[in-house]
């Protein structure tokens, strides 16, 4: 079951250049959340914030609370623990070259000191499926190389990685922005069958993706959080003057 | 009828002779200096075969040197002994030299990480009598005698700069996506290096491996002080070893024809070895890699 | 930015214009017909019917062009869609300008006969809420909207009124039966145009505000927040 995720006052710097101000929304459990926003608006930084991804940055820092379910991010944990019950997508596919199929999904458990190998085999096959990969990789797990894969296959891959920790919440990255119309398709898809168990936050810049796969839907612009709101009312009748004209296509 | 003229089409002149002659004539000058390379190393190659293999048969692989004047004897204990001294020096220099290349590329972007690199460029440049004449003063002075140890630190000394560099050029390869990979995973830093960025750039790292010891393998300068020589058997770290390339030295500035007739075939012996040598830790590197990974 | 889609945004602005004003001329034909008994008017109503429906299809395929190629979002997308809407009630309004002039034929050729109702003014009405629907589609104004709104009571009332007024005539002078008939029609036929041009208003409302206010729902009730049109930007803008 997903939880939520709730940002207040998050503020993020790169050294002296403050990417992010004043962020405050909530991420809903069970449902995708949308963060767009043109080029350089900070949704990246936010996302990355999110896991503490942020702070693997020379000189990036950032203050602020977030919550996520009952955990603090920013308060006790470390940033490697916070970083185990999340899962994360990037946009580029990054599967581990030198590992196969099963080590690569096998890898946030193998390298985190799971010691219970005969559980290992279900564990990947589980992950597999949930990423609908299984079918077209189960004769091959152990022989082929992560990297050996499709862009969309292997994509699903560094999902099924993802999820193999069985992180609550699954944060994506532009995941279909290198993919082609098919295999994005089957990650909407994919999208639409993890929402029952996670809670997922997807930054993208194709606004027709958000408004296929999120309910929810925030408008990024330099930095700051111009408008949350169901993604339905943000793309028929936004509020703010901004976010119509970025929808519209009336600038950037 | 004037010529119909498709939308914004130029016609380009044909590409002149002038200009394929000009590049038959680079592309037969790149072949020919590539002949050139290699030609020095095919003769140098074939005459030590040509001088040195009617002297390899089983006496010579398993014998010891007999004494001036007596016909026969062999190599064995000076094969050995290469063995021994560069177990040593891998040992010492491998470990050191990797774990140098790791600082350098995940921590080093700052002024200890170019001074770092400064030394190591530098000690590249040292020539090798040198390196064994510090060794000496290091390990024979302060042990009192000559050692299998002493050879090894030497060689373990230059095979350091060489390894040092590659393992960082080749970690600093790795994109930095498969790291963020692991970090996303929650890895914490050095497990990440370790079991993945390491992992990945394997194969760049144990090519410069190879090329420190092929390097080092076929030394003769730092051997003299540190090392010496000996014409029994040794396995003790402590005491004089017998080199392969201290005995070609040694038989080659001999009087004797004898001797000269084995320093060809120890000489022959040696690029063997180290041939065999880089191409089996070759293999077995590749047999460990998966169908489609680079 | 996207200026192939705001010309042919604008393209269709024109044309639902050039709708608009088609439909408001068969309407003031077929009144001034009626008021002055004149066939040869009622004709060029009947002549002007394929234009309407002409101009009604190249609307449909202008918007559907629109939607399908270009994505249009929020605000864009509101307005194609109303302006689908205000495409298909303005052929209806033609319709109604056909039918009233078919009465008109039909009356023409009856004796004239002196009935107590006041179809002019009623038309008068009418054509002016057609003319102040397509004003508030000119301007993006919801608050000229809101006015047709209004004024549509008024119209209803006036139908009424003359439903009871020409039955008492029927009854009294069964001779003026037919006329009396054709008038309470004609009655009819305008209470539908305005029905149609609040129809438009409400589109338009749905447009500018984001607001559903179809079906009497008011825009107070409508909890959506628009910005503001661009369009009424640039206008104040030149301030």
């Amino acid at each position: 079951m997903g939880v939520g995720i709730q940002v207040e006052n998050l503020n993020a710097w790169f050294g002296k250049t403050q990417a992010l101000r004043n962020i405050n929304m909530t991420a809903e459990a069970n449902h995708a959340t949308a963060i767009i926003g043109p080029s350089g608006c900070g949704k990246s930084t936010f996302v990355r914030c999110l896991n503490r991804m942020h702070e693997t940055i020379p000189e990036a820092h950032a203050t602020g609370r977030v919550r996520i379910g009952d955990l603090d991010v920013y308060n006790g944990t470390s940033a490697v623990a916070i970083r185990r019950r999340i899962g994360m997508v990037f946009q580029k596919p990054n599967p581990f070259p030198t590992m196969s199929i099963y080590d690569n999904v096998a890898a946030g458990l193998k390298l985190n000191g799971f010691r219970e190998h005969k559980r290992l085999d279900d564990i990947v096959e589980r992950s597999l499926k949930l990423s609908a990969l299984w079918d077209e990789v189960k004769d091959n797990l152990k022989k082929k190389s992560g990297a050996s894969l499709s862009g969309g296959q292997q994509q699903r891959l560094c999902i099924a990685r993802a999820l193999a920790v069985q992180p609550e919440v699954l944060l994506m990255d532009e995941p279909c922005s290198a993919l082609d119309p098919i295999s994005t398709g089957k990650i909407e898809e994919l999208i639409f069958q993890l929402k029952e168990s996670f809670t997922i936050v997807i930054v993208t810049h194709n606004m027709q993706q958000a408004s296929r796969v999120a309910e929810f839907t925030g408008f990024f612009l330099l930095g700051e959080l111009i408008e949350f709101d169901k993604t339905e009312k943000i793309f028929t009748t936004p509020s703010d003057k901004r976010t119509e004209d970025y929808i519209t296509g009336r600038f950037g | 009828m004037p010529e119909k003229q498709t939308a914004g089409s130029t016609t380009l002149p044909p590409i002149s002779l002038w200009r394929r002659g000009k590049n038959n004539f680079v592309t037969f000058a790149a072949m020919a200096a590539v002949f050139l390379v290699l030609l020095p190393l095919g003769a140098i190659f074939a005459y030590l075969v040509y001088k040195g293999v009617g002297s390899i048969n089983w006496a010579f692989l398993t014998q010891t040197p007999k004494p001036v004047g007596e016909e026969g004897g062999g190599m064995a204990n000076a094969i050995a002994g290469s063995a021994l001294i560069l177990a040593i020096a891998s040992v010492m220099g491998v470990p050191l030299g990797i774990g140098a290349g790791i600082y350098l590329a995940e921590y080093g972007q700052n002024r200890l990480g170019t001074l770092i690199r400064f030394t190591a460029d530098v000690l590249n440049g040292v020539p090798s009598i040198v390196i064994g004449i510090v060794a000496y003063a290091l390990v024979v002075l302060t042990q009192k005698h000559f050692s299998a140890l002493a050879g090894g630190v030497a060689l373990a000394i230059m095979m350091i700069p060489t390894i040092t560099r590659t393992t960082e050029e080749m970690l600093l390869l790795v994109p930095n996506t498969v790291r963020e990979a692991a970090y996303g995973l929650g890895v914490s830093r050095w497990r990440t290096t370790l079991s993945i960025t390491l992992r990945t750039a394997t194969s760049g790292v144990i090519t410069g491996v190879m090329l420190a010891f092929a390097r080092v393998a076929g030394e003769t300068a730092p051997l003299l002080f540190t090392a010496f020589g000996n014409q029994f058997w040794n396995w003790k770290l402590n005491q004089p070893t017998a080199a392969l390339s201290l005995q070609i030295f040694n038989y080659a500035i001999s009087p004797f024809d004898e001797w000269h007739r084995q320093a060809w075939a120890g000489a022959l012996i040696l690029i063997v070895l180290i041939v065999a040598s880089v191409s089996a830790v070759r293999l077995a590197a590749s047999r460990g890699t998966l169908k489609g990974a680079n | 930015m996207r200026s192939r889609f705001h010309q042919g945004l604008d393209e269709l602005r024109a044309r639902l214009l050039r709708m608009g004003g088609l439909a408001e001329q068969a309407v003031d034909r077929a009144c001034q017909a009626y008021i002055d008994r004149d066939l040869a008017r009622c004709h060029m109503v009947l002549e002007g019917e394929s234009q309407i429906n002409i101009t009604e299809r190249e609307i449909d395929e202008l918007a559907f062009d629109l939607l399908a190629m270009q994505q249009p979002m929020a605000v864009d997308l509101r307005f194609i869609l109303a302006v689908t809407k205000i495409n298909s009630d303005l052929e209806r309004v033609g319709d109604q300008a056909v039918n009233i002039a078919e009465r008109v034929m039909d009356m023409v050729e009856l004796p004239k006969a002196d009935l107590p109702v006041d179809i002019p003014r009623m038309a008068a009405a009418v054509s002016a809420m057609v003319r102040r629907a397509l004003e508030s589609f000119i301007e993006g104004k919801a608050e000229l909207a809101q006015a047709v709104l209004e004024m549509d009571n008024v119209v209803d009332r006036m139908k009424d009124e003359a439903f009871i007024v020409l039955v008492k005539s029927m009854n009294e002078n069964p001779d003026v039966t037919r006329q009396a008939l054709d008038a309470l029609l004609v009655a009819r036929n305008l209470e539908r145009v305005a029905d149609h041009a609040t129809n438009i208003a409400e589109d338009v409302i749905f447009w500018v505000r984001g607001a559903d206010v179809r079906h009497n729902a008011g825009p107070e009730e409508a909890e959506r927040q628009p910005a503001q049109l661009p369009a009424q930007q640039s206008a104040t803008e030149t301030h």
